[in-house]
């Protein structure tokens, strides 16, 4: 059978020459690019045949998915639901049990080192990855195996991305994220719990349309959407700047929307796309209903204590402690042996004095 | 260093240059901006009670972050000047920048410094330059905890700065995944500042003490660059 081209499948779909030139300078706009690519875009949708895509389920939440189903963007949820062939997903297909793992069989088969493995949540390791089980066998094992196969894997979520929840301290399934158990295919990971929808449907739509992965950082993030900090971008940020800050949850300053920086907001030191694309279509994002963030898409953010310090705890001590009372106690403590050093110096060189007195006498 | 630290040189009365003008400046320099380091640094952790008024007639914290800012730039560019000036200066200038740790002499001052100060030896020793437990702290505490606050300082800086700036591409680029996220920086950063604080106390400490216990000058040696022995 011919492999269906992206286009073809959206006319199949019912869509329309114009919705889908639509979708197409949309997309464009989405992910940054300039008007001249649309055209690229156009062609490659009406040329390129679709790459199938497997979304594998490990020890995670959903929450991915249900983000991801909720794109906001009518043509992305649409177009990229069905062009994108969701071929293995076994929270969204109909097919169960054996008819639906022959499915994951053939399309390792019949598109070998040529379809996208997307995976939310992660495999836990100990007992052997017992903790999580998919089909009758340990989800780490099909993880690992469907990957052998894969053209590119996406790491849905903190879950895939980071470890997440389930791997905060002491981590007792030994969940651990995709990067440090498939080393040798490129992950593009996509952080957040969960990540936004459009930036979910934006990033399969940037790989399935220019066959390649999106220009990622250090850390295996897309830049386009983890370049900059909630901070950078975050329309309370004049009251940042001028040391207006919400002090306590009843305050005159909570309900005039002031900087959530002492609520221990985690804007500055989290990279995501909140504060620009916003949620639920770009209705809200946490810092606008005015809870801070928690930088839920930042690496071990489940593990640094209370979500509402600014300066957060350090669980390398064993206590519940953060920089500040480590530092504070230290400086106290270098104090005090001042001043006792300082007394005991003092009565040493009296006695001395008085003792070189009656030797002299 | 040893060579140079003569029992000739260290006779009471005499008279040794010792700290030249450049490590002078660079002291007092760096001893305003750690201070500044220190104050600011700690009000962007812990911000001042909420101002009154519109966002527009307020920039407190801006200002807070902007003398930060600068301090830092004056403590980088001081830090290397001075790097320049080890190569440059007396022997006297690289003893912050290189420990003889294969000098059996230097060990064995070290502890008996440790033990003068624990008043288990009665007798200090003099030395025209630091002494080696002075030496050691202030290259744990300036050299190393310096470098580490300039490149994790940096590193959080180009966050704002962003992808492209310089700050960004030398430092925040790496630093960040190297320590997980940039929450850790900001921690390791608080955290080596209070190490900082901690050594002030007992430099300042040390100076006043050595001033007067061991009978040579301290205070005005680094006011004046000269180190006068009494006794």
């Amino acid at each position: 059978m011919k492999t269906e081209t992206f286009y073809e499948v959206m006319e199949r779909q019912g869509i329309t020459r114009r919705s889908f030139l639509k979708f197409c300078s949309l997309t464009a706009a989405s992910l940054g690019l300039a008007p001249a690519l649309v055209p690229r875009i156009v062609n490659a949708m009406e040329t390129k045949p679709r790459t199938p895509v497997i979304w594998l389920h490990g020890l995670e939440c959903t929450c991915c998915s249900e983000s991801f189903i909720r794109s906001a963007h009518p043509l992305a949820k649409d177009v990229v639901l069905s062009m994108l062939s969701l071929d293995y997903d076994d929270t969204l297909m109909a097919a169960a049990g054996y008819q639906a793992e022959e499915i994951i069989a053939n399309i390792r088969q019949k598109y070998k080192n040529n379809f996208i493995l997307a995976v939310e949540g992660n495999p836990p390791l100990n007992e052997d990855g017992m903790y999580c089980i998919h089909g009758g066998r340990p989800f780490v094992e099909v993880l690992k195996e469907t990957a052998a196969d894969a053209k590119a894997i996406i790491s849905w979520g903190s879950c895939a991305s980071w470890g997440c929840v389930q791997a905060a301290k002491p981590n007792p399934t030994r969940a651990t994220p995709v990067h440090k158990v498939i080393t040798d295919k490129p992950i593009i990971k996509v952080p957040g719990c969960p990540p936004i929808a459009e930036v979910m449907t934006a990033v399969v739509t940037y790989m399935l349309t220019f066959d390649r992965i999106p220009e990622l950082d250090r850390q295996g993030r897309p830049k386009m959407f983890y370049g900059q900090r909630i901070h950078d971008k975050c329309y309370r940020r004049p009251h940042f700047d001028a040391g207006q800050f919400v002090e306590e949850w009843d305050d005159e300053a909570a309900r005039r929307g002031y900087c959530l920086y002492k609520m221990g907001c985690k804007g500055p030191t989290t990279y995501n796309a909140c504060s620009t694309v916003r949620w639920n279509g770009g209705v809200s994002f946490p810092i606008q209903s005015g809870h801070g963030c928690i930088g839920c898409s930042e690496d071990g953010f489940w593990d640094k204590g209370g979500f509402y310090n600014r300066v957060t705890g350090i669980n390398t001590f064993g206590i519940e402690s953060n920089a500040d009372k480590v530092g504070g106690t230290a400086a106290v403590v270098a104090g005090a042996a001042v001043a006792a050093h300082a007394a005991v110096s003092a009565l040493k060189r009296a006695r001395s004095h008085n003792d070189q007195g009656k030797g002299g006498n | 260093m040893s060579v140079e630290t003569t029992s000739a040189e260290t006779a009471a009365g005499n008279t040794v240059y010792v700290y030249e003008a450049p490590v002078r400046l660079w002291h007092w320099v760096n001893a305003l901006c750690i201070t500044v380091l220190a104050v600011t640094g700690y009000f962007i952790a812990s911000p001042l009670p909420t101002q009154p008024g519109e966002a527009s007639a307020n920039f407190l914290m801006g200002y807070i972050r902007f003398a930060h800012f600068a301090a830092a730039y004056i403590f980088a560019v001081g830090f290397l000047v001075r790097i320049y000036w080890a190569l440059m200066g007396n022997h006297h200038a690289r003893q912050l920048f290189c420990l003889p740790i294969f000098s059996g002499a230097w060990w064995s001052d070290l502890f008996h410094q440790f033990r003068w100060y624990t008043f288990i030896d009665k007798q200090p020793r003099k030395y025209v330059g630091h002494n080696p437990l002075a030496q050691l702290t202030m290259f744990l505490a300036i050299t190393l905890g310096g470098v580490f606050m300039l490149i994790t300082g940096f590193a959080l800086y180009g966050e704002g700065a962003q992808a492209g700036s310089w700050s960004h591409t030398l430092f925040t680029s790496w630093v960040i995944p190297l320590f997980g996220q940039s929450q850790d920086v900001h921690t390791w950063h608080h955290l080596v500042a209070w190490g900082i604080v901690c050594f002030i106390i007992l430099h300042v400490y040390a100076a006043i003490h050595e001033e007067i216990m061991s009978r040579q000058t301290m205070l005005s040696a680094i006011i004046s660059g000269t180190r006068t022995f009494r006794e």
